[in-house]
């Protein structure tokens, strides 16, 4: 599934390949195949099209570089934008309240809130230092509140069990507050029967033990692999209690996990945990990109974008090396550029090894630059018209003093750049005739003095 | 169809669905069964208000897309939509529909016809004797829950029913199990936390033979079919129980949370290939999801589908039929 997914994108990459910058025409392939994948991975369709929409207007416009296609920049901004939608908000658990703060657990049936109970209890201790109280309201499922009990018992948590064998949930957390103020526990997590979103009886308990408890966090606990549905129930809960969090489980499986972005987009809460296992220590900060690159099609995709960017600097490189060996048309722009680039890391070595240098090391070289004498070079340069980089000939005394003053260098360091201009000329006119590498490049800024 | 196509739309519609003669088909006959109930529960259709008139003419563009995104809305994944929408205008260009409602009810003749073959129940023969049924899935899918459906069921039907906790991992599934034994009055055997699984339903299977049971229901622990392990844990309760009786587990019945997404056909694959599969059960069907993927599991795997759980009691359940979950995938227009 997933190598189907990036091949698709590779694919509308590849048809959109050639063709300079965004358009409608040149996305629409690109958008519809985006949105097949996301359905696919169970993101609901409502915020399927909602996201496709918002990346769409972001894309369009969007001037693409000669050495991308339009496909590979589309990609790029969808999986940023996918990225910031999940991150969004981030926060840590809230536990600064008066104790006994209370975190309340709710959702669907077999979603998985009484193993995160116990998670969650495991983490508060061994990592936050908190004297942890669990319960367990859930007096539906046969032996769910002894499941949460031997859960406490193995990781030497307290347990309230419920006062009596007929008791309400409302009288359950009522005695579990009591314990908490009696045993001074700092946190009370309160797990809940699993419900459905057309239960209304179920949901209106729900708002009662949320009214009577005012837990400072409202945790909706979701399965990463739930369907479609999963919007209607993130809605149904969150107008029923508030909530202020999710917590995705079962995160360890083969689910894209488009239900994260669903919820997220319905609930607006920030995505706290994701269970990764069924131990009571599998739970896991959440990580914004690596979900967005699972829901994409895993890592497959953020491999492209960052072959996509890396092909920026690359292209650039190969470009200037074509002209450097031709000897000709290189003029300040180039030069520029080439400086940025060395500016940038990585970009003299990329540009060297694009030349013939036998015994000479790409790296070492660029290890030996003047960071502060390239940014005055690119300051210089940056002050020059347009015309004046492309016709460095016609920079008179007149120009040079101008230069210097919107540089806010003295007129010096102007002169000795374009002498470096001059030599880096004569060099490689010498190279095109036949001269040898390693002296051209002693008319690079700050090499081979 | 205009832009404001879909507020006179909707009128013609119920203008229609009122003088029209009620239809033939089994979908729109009304039930008192679950399926009834669970339309009841879920309301009408989204798509209430997008049907407009298409006297005898092919499927439009518009209604086409628009049964798709509903299709899609019940799970039923971008290929399988896309082949029932592709059958559905093909019938569509042959008879011609008279008008929204009618590609409506032809689109669940579709899904009716692709699920017709996996609409195979459950029967207990008269022979093997125990008839050891064993309970895959993955966790929270409601296996445990099930069982007791099941145990249920089969001791209506006068069968005499024994329970094997082979869930030793989770926490209380052997207590939860236990509660269900008591509900039907069936005996369960359980060993300790943490036991083999294998040894655990070896050690049923020879009380069950025993006690003259007739139905053993084995539970086990879920498990996300990408767990190596685990699955190896499956094909080993398998193959132990299979020194007792070489035709056992006589049902290998993988069961299936109805509110989860595409992820359903793997759980379907994998665990068709690790143990082999002889049933599908879907669960949760009163929760809001629909269990659309089942059409794209029909279209892969030939496993026949069993039954469909719509409530925590223990007569929650029902026997799968294909056009009944053909009109509560794609209930009529209100």
């Amino acid at each position: 599934m997933f190598e189907n997914l990036s091949d698709r994108l590779r694919a509308v990459t590849e048809r959109l390949r050639g063709r300079g910058r965004l358009t409608e025409d040149n996305i629409r392939d690109a958008v519809r195949d985006v949105r097949r994948a996301l359905i696919e991975a169970d993101v609901a369709l409502p915020v399927v099209k909602d996201f496709v929409a918002r990346v769409r207007v972001r894309a369009l416009g969007t001037e693409v570089s000669r050495s991308l296609n339009p496909g590979q920049v589309f990609v790029k901004v969808l999986h940023q934008e996918l990225t910031s939608t999940l991150a969004d908000g981030a926060a840590p658990l809230n536990l600064r309240q008066a104790p006994p703060v209370i975190i309340l657990l709710a959702g669907l049936q077999g979603a998985g809130k009484t193993t995160t109970a116990g998670k969650l209890a495991l983490y508060l201790r061994e990592r936050e230092r908190r004297k942890v109280l669990l319960t367990s309201t859930d007096v539906r499922r046969p032996a769910a509140i002894l499941q949460l009990e031997r859960l406490a018992a193995a990781n030497e948590t307290a347990f309230v069990p419920p006062p009596g064998p007929e008791s309400t949930p409302l009288e359950i957390v009522e005695s579990a507050l009591d314990s908490a103020r009696r045993q001074q526990a700092d946190v009370v997590i309160v797990d809940t029967a699993g419900r459905s979103r057309v239960d209304e009886a179920l949901l209106e308990e729900l708002k009662q033990l949320h009214g009577r408890l005012m837990p400072a966090e409202t945790l909706f606990v979701v399965d990463s692999m739930a369907g479609q549905d999963a919007l209607n129930a993130a809605r149904a809960f969150t107008e029923t209690v508030s909530l202020t969090g999710i917590v995705l489980t079962k995160a360890d499986g083969d689910a894209r996990g488009g239900v994260a972005l669903s919820v997220k987009a319905v609930t607006g809460c920030p995505i706290k945990f994701i269970g990764t296992g069924e131990g009571s220590a599998a739970l896991e900060a959440f990580h914004a990109d690596r979900m967005a690159s699972r829901i994409l099609g895993m890592g497959d995709v953020v491999g492209l974008v960052e072959e996509v960017q890396r092909k920026v600097d690359q292209e650039k490189a190969q470009k200037l090396a074509a002209k450097v060996s031709k000897g000709q048309g290189f003029d300040l722009e180039d030069m520029r550029d080439q400086l940025s680039q060395i500016m940038g890391m990585g970009g003299l070595a990329g540009v060297l090894d694009k030349l013939p240098l036998p015994g000479v090391s790409a790296d070492k070289l660029a290890g030996q630059m003047d960071g502060k004498l390239i940014t005055r070079q690119v300051a210089i340069i940056n002050s020059m018209t347009p015309r004046e980089r492309r016709q460095p000939r016609i920079i008179d005394g007149s120009r040079r003093r101008r230069i210097a003053a919107g540089a806010g260098l003295p007129v010096q360091d102007v002169n000795r750049l374009l002498k470096q201009y001059g030599d880096m000329q004569k060099m490689m006119k010498r190279v095109s005739k036949g001269g040898g590498m390693k002296r051209m490049l002693r008319g690079f800024p700050g090499l081979g003095r | 169809m205009g832009a404001d196509g879909r507020t006179w739309g909707s009128g013609l519609a119920k203008l229609y669905h009122s003088t029209m003669p009620p239809e033939t088909t089994e979908a729109a006959r009304p039930r008192s069964g679950f399926f009834s109930r669970l339309r009841d529960k879920l309301g009408g259709s989204r798509l209430a208000g997008a049907l407009g008139l298409l006297p005898g003419r092919p499927l439009d563009d518009e209604l086409a897309e628009e049964l798709e995104t509903e299709l899609l809305l019940a799970d039923v994944g971008v290929d399988a939509a896309a082949e029932i929408i592709e059958q559905l205008r093909r019938r569509g260009a042959r008879e011609g529909f008279a008008d929204a409602e009618a590609a409506r009810s032809a689109l669940r003749d579709t899904i009716t016809a692709m699920l017709a073959s996996h609409s195979r129940p459950l029967a207990i023969p008269d022979r093997p004797r125990p008839f050891l049924v064993l309970m895959v899935g993955v966790n929270g899918a409601g296996k445990t829950t099930t069982i007791g459906k099941l145990a249920r069921r089969f001791t209506d039907q006068g069968l005499k029913v024994m329970l094997a906790a082979g869930d030793t991992f989770r926490a209380a599934a052997v207590e939860q199990l236990q509660v269900w034994g008591e509900r039907n009055g069936v005996p369960v055997v359980a060993q300790q936390p943490g036991a083999d699984p294998a040894a655990v339903v070896y050690d049923a299977f020879q009380a069950a033979q025993a006690r003259g049971i007739d139905v053993l229901l084995a539970d086990t622990a879920g498990r996300l079919q990408n767990k190596e392990h685990l699955m190896q844990e499956l094909i080993k309760v398998v193959r132990v129980v299979r020194k007792l009786d070489p035709s056992a587990p006589h049902e290998i019945m993988l069961v299936l949370d109805a509110s989860q997404g595409q992820n359903a056909v793997n759980q379907a694959r994998q665990f068709h290939e690790a143990v082999g599969l002889t049933g599908i059960t879907m669960t949760k069907l009163d929760a809001g999801g629909r269990g659309g993927v089942l059409l794209a599991i029909a279209r892969q795997l030939d496993v026949p589908f069993r039954f469909i759980g719509v409530g925590e009691q223990a007569a929650d359940m029902d026997a799968f039929d294909a056009g009944e979950f053909a009109a509560a995938l794609l209930p009529a227009s209100s």
